[in-house]
This record gives structure tokens, sequence and C-alpha cells, in this order.
């Protein structure tokens, strides 16, 4: 347990930014969604990392939270993406352009 | 790994470990974290530019294996497992089972930009964002050093080096009193998002109104 939090913070900040320029640059949904995921645990090991430097287990009990919180968002969001593929066999974001139903 | 990891430990812990126990858990610590990076970054950066769906979710799998790796090596024991079920094992796979389902594992178009400049526009941001959290970090106010009213990471026996309770058992007990009700509400959440997803992937039936025309132009039993 020697190595410092400040290591970890500067992973996670790549992380972070590597799952932003990856939602910024892919135009197919299912693995924008997974550089959300990215995002998502970068923020995770940002909090474990802080709940070890701070001595505080609030950072380990939010962890637990975001991870329920990722699954019920995954399911919702698959849920969404199949019932968009069923109207339209668009493969990318942009063929989405229009909210008429 | 856990075991090893804190056999480490233990043999660090007390004071007549001598020096090279201390730099054995030392190094197997660096070694963890930097095996653990490299494997995150490598599994994003193939997240981002793998052209497959399935081989990003691959990526996406070996990612989520690191970070859990970090956890072990700053002992969250439980969220790493966790970190393998829940994200690995039924994430990853949803992911795939759509993919797979949807059959969009066809290789993605890549070479045609569609909006103009948004590749080095992704690349600024990406950069700007880094920069951000830089300037963010350096600003050193965004911790008192106060303890948040969830209680300690680590617990001692009084007067002692001797940790009192696991990693599992102290987040079990702040989950259950502590955070009880958030934690009722996650329940709650996800028999919603269950009924969402039924209710979103089901095949669309006739709608309420039709139904209701055609049991009407039924003729009677």
């Amino acid at each position: 347990m020697t190595v410092p939090g400040a290591w970890y913070l500067i992973l996670a900040a790549l992380l972070f930014t590597i799952g932003a320029v990856g939602l910024l640059l892919r135009r197919n949904i299912l693995v924008m969604f997974m550089c959300v995921e990215l995002m998502l645990n970068a923020v995770n090991l940002t909090f474990v990392t802080y709940a070890r430097m701070l001595n505080d287990i609030g950072g380990q009990a939010t962890v637990f939270f975001v991870l329920v919180v990722a699954a019920a968002e995954v399911v919702v969001g698959l849920g969404i993406i199949v019932a968009i593929y069923r109207r339209r066999r668009g493969a990318t974001a942009d063929d989405v352009h229009t909210l008429k139903g | 790994m856990i075991a090893v990891l804190r056999a480490l430990g233990a043999a660090a812990a007390p004071p007549i470990g001598g020096t090279s126990a201390v730099h054995l858990a030392h190094a197997s610590a660096w070694a963890v974290f930097v095996v653990g990076a490299v494997v995150i970054l490598v599994g994003a950066v193939g997240v981002v530019l793998m052209r497959n769906p399935v081989h990003c979710a691959l990526m996406l799998v070996l990612t989520l294996f690191g970070i859990a790796l970090e956890f072990v090596d700053q002992a969250a024991d439980f969220l790493a497992a966790v970190q393998i079920i829940v994200y690995a094992g039924a994430i990853v796979i949803l992911f795939l089972f759509v993919i797979m389902f949807l059959g969009v594992d066809r290789k993605e178009v890549i070479g045609k930009e569609p909006l103009k400049g948004q590749r080095p526009l992704a690349g600024v941001v990406g950069v700007a964002l880094l920069v951000e959290v830089y300037v963010l970090a350096r600003v050193r106010h965004w911790t008192s050093g106060a303890h948040s009213v969830a209680g300690p990471l680590n617990t001692y026996f009084p007067g002692t080096k001797t940790p009192s309770a696991e990693n599992v058992q102290l987040l079990g007990q702040t989950i259950y009193t502590r955070y009880l009700l958030p934690f009722e509400m996650t329940s709650a959440l996800l028999v919603i998002a269950v009924v969402a997803a039924v209710v979103l992937a089901r095949r669309r039936e006739r709608v309420a109104s039709e139904m209701a025309r055609d049991e009407q132009e039924a003729p009677a039993p």
C-alpha cells in the first residue's frame, strides 16, 4: 500500500479523457456506450483512491452504489438501443438524428 | 493475488519484519500498480480504436480487469470482486449479447468522417479536459481533511496496530446502517430497470385502443 494516491488519480484522469475522446470520436452507439463505462470506471478509481487517502469508508460505499446504478443504466440503455434497431436498421448515432416517431 | 498481497502486507506490518520485507511489499504494490495501469490504458485505447464492436467489448473486459487490479492494490477487496462479477461478468456479457442479437458485429467504416473537423475537435476537447483536471487538482482546497459520517476505512484494536475488521465487514456495516435507505432505493431502481428493459425490448403488440376495438368486434362467446 505504498503507491502514492496521486499516481492513481493521474491514471484515472487519463482513463476519463480516453473515454471522453472515444465518446466524441465513435459513431456506433454501442461503442459510445462502452466509452461511458470507461468514464464511470475512471471515477470509481478516483473514489477508491480518495477513500484510501482520507481513510474514509464513504468512498468505497459510493463506488458500490455507482456500480448498481451503472448496471441499471446499461440495462435500460441497451433496451433503448434494441428498440431503435428494431425501428430502423441504422448502426450509427447519425441515423437517429430525427426525433419523429 | 489477494492472498499474496495480504501475506506481503502482513509480513511488512510488524517492525520485526525487517527492511527487506518492507521493500518487497513496496515493490509488489508498485508492480501491481504498473501492470494494472498498462492493462487499463491498453484496454481503453483498444475500446476507442478497435473497429469491430466485439473486439471493443473484449478490450473493455481488459480495462475492467485492470481497474479490479488497482482496487486490490488499494485494499478494496470487496469492490474488486464485485467489479469482476458485475462488470466483466454481467455488463460486458450484456453488451456482447446485444451485439450478437442485433447482428452489428461488422466493421464500422472509420475512414469516412461524417462531421467535418470532428476528430481534431475531439482531440482538442480531450486535451482541454486533461488540462482542466490538472488545474482543478492544483487548487488544493477540495478536501478539508475532516471525516465524513461514514466512518474510517481502517479500524484498529485500541492501543495496537492490529486491524479489527476486514474491508468486507466494514463496508457491509456501513451500507446496512448508515446507507440503509439508499441501499433499499437501489433495489427499487433495479426492479424499475428490469421492467423498463422488458417494456422497451418487447416486440410491440397492438395498441390498447385497437385491442379494445377488436374485442368489441369479436363475437360474444
